[in-house]
């Protein structure tokens, strides 16, 4: 029997780490919805939610409550599986891609266990973000499409679109960052952003790859249709978008799915380029505090940084208009692409000559 | 029967259910549905046999970019069972014969095939380092040969999508 030879405390060890950031990542979103409209409020003048609690802090438990207790309406003349599938979807591809993502360095406990804060360490993570990424646009494809509504289906049809031209740009971006890692995994690529300066240069890859970041975050914006991008959900066009004939907690489903996203992705855009955990003198905090508490500081420097992002992601949404669709369209393949090509043919070149090793 | 073959037995009846969805049910998105679920399956089996990056890849361009065509596409064209142009006799049977030929053909073949295990030694050929070097090392020719033929059907892709040069209208020339 090969069950018994798996290692238990390894298989519960896993388990909490997988809950905890599972939980993590929905009280993050859940509180990321609270967060979006304090934005927008101030940056409106405007008060915002402040009647459920203290500065409106339970708001993000009453939006879901009443989510709950709405009716379920699932339309008449609908695809009734592939309709209750989408929501499945986008919530279940939402949360996969933070298996990946390193959280804080190794831990090694009195007992001389070493404790990863990583679900797994696959040498191709950057491939598996990336292909959950490609998953993640067939909810919103399927449930557009099961409604039978014409504005839904002209938002999956957009919405599609739109993920795939720019998955191409971002894939490209990356390329260029994989030739200056020389690896796939996540955690190499934390491993190799330690600290902040390197004795030449910045060690965060923000700094040694400042126009891939610009085209990644870019088609980030794209990927998760946040606005200035958020074409899917246009309702001065489409009425609502894809989830328009969605009530209840499916349409919560849809709405959360991409706050979680909005968070994942930071965290994944903080790993790749800001560093991750790593953080400037922290190898003086090391040895100035114990092991322990020093992974705890780490996974706080990680969400904090992944936090600023979404912050970010929010300053960008209220601040700036949305595109056209054809605007949208020529961006990415005839800037963004090329751009990115570019890039990459300079990095490949200089990691040739110039920084050869 | 131990954590591998269980895994094989679990992917393969995943593929061949629905393979057979794939072709059996009315609904073109459901067939989709269904070969999505075949490729998924597929890249189950190459994750087994170790090779990461094939699996990934598959899952990347296959379901995640060529699938998603495919769905929008017939989501465009609205294809519904009932409206589905039944062909006619002929073809039908053609079909069948050409399809059934084909068939005896693969399974001629699968029979004479002798089974060739997994080599445990050679477990990391599947990783990307290796892929890389033996891709761009031994068989460097045949895939630069194979990209220039991708960039043909490129090429070949744009000009068909070109818009024609607006036809002089008839008697402007007078």
């Amino acid at each position: 029997m090969l069950l018994l030879q798996v290692d238990i405390a390894l298989i519960i060890e896993k388990l909490i780490i997988i809950s905890v950031i599972l939980m993590g990542s929905l009280g993050i979103a859940m509180y990321a919805t609270w967060g979006e409209r304090k934005v927008a409020a101030i940056m409106q003048d405007r008060l915002g939610p402040n009647r459920a609690g203290p500065m409106g802090l339970l708001q993000p438990l009453a939006d879901g409550l009443k989510l709950f207790f709405k009716e379920e309406i699932i339309p008449d003349r609908s695809t009734r599986f592939i309709f209750i599938l989408g929501p499945c979807l986008a919530m279940l591809t939402a949360l996969m891609t933070s298996a990946v993502v390193p959280w804080g360095p190794d831990y090694i406990a009195p007992s001389g266990r070493t404790i990863t804060f990583q679900v797994a360490d696959i040498n191709i993570g950057i491939l598996f973000v990336f292909g959950v990424v490609s998953l993640g646009v067939y909810g919103v494809m399927l449930g557009g499409w099961a409604s039978n509504n014409k504005f839904s289906l002209l938002s999956s049809i957009r919405a599609a679109s739109q993920a795939i031209s720019y998955e191409l740009a971002m894939g490209i971006s990356l390329i260029a960052l994989i030739m200056m890692s020389g690896s796939l995994s996540l955690r190499d690529i934390v491993a190799q952003q330690h600290g902040f300066w390197d004795g030449n240069w910045f060690s965060w890859y923000v700094f040694k790859q400042p126009v891939g970041f610009i085209i990644f975050l870019t088609c980030a914006f794209a990927e998760l249709n946040r606005a200035p991008f958020d074409l899917p959900e246009c309702e001065s066009e489409l009425n609502m978008g894809y989830h328009q004939e969605y009530s209840s907690m499916k349409l919560g489903f849809y709405l959360f799915a991409e706050y979680i996203n909005l968070f994942i992705s930071s965290a994944i855009i903080v790993t790749l380029y800001f560093g991750g955990y790593n953080f400037p003198f922290m190898d003086q905090v090391a040895t100035a505090t114990g092991p322990l508490l020093f992974s705890i500081i780490c996974i706080l420097v990680l969400i904090s940084k992944a936090v600023g992002m979404v912050l970010f992601f929010m300053f960008v949404r209220w601040t700036l208009p949305r595109f056209r669709y054809d605007q949208l369209m020529k961006l990415g393949w005839k800037g963004l692409i090329p751009l990115a090509l570019a890039n990459m043919l300079v990095t490949g070149m200089l990691v040739l000559w110039v920084f050869k090793s | 029967m131990n954590l591998y073959d269980t895994l094989f037995w679990f992917f393969s009846a995943v593929a061949v259910g629905c393979a057979l969805g794939v072709i059996l049910s009315r609904n073109p998105v459901n067939s989709v549905l269904f070969l999505v679920g075949t490729f998924l399956a597929i890249s189950g089996h190459y994750f087994i046999m170790n090779a990461q990056f094939l699996a990934i890849v598959n899952i990347v361009v296959y379901t995640g970019a060529i699938m998603v065509l495919f769905l929008f596409v017939i989501m465009l064209m609205n294809l519904n069972a009932d409206v589905e142009p039944q062909k006619g006799q002929l073809i039908q049977v053609a079909g069948v014969i050409s399809g059934g030929v084909l068939f005896l053909v693969l399974i001629a073949a699968i029979h004479k095939a002798s089974p060739m295990p997994i080599d445990k030694q050679s477990i990391d050929i599947g990783l990307i380092n290796n892929l890389g070097k033996v891709l761009f090392k031994e068989y460097v020719l045949p895939f630069e040969i194979s990209s220039v033929l991708f960039l043909s059907a490129m090429i070949g892709a744009v000009v068909i999508g070109k818009k024609e040069p607006a036809l002089p209208a008839e008697g402007e020339a007078q």
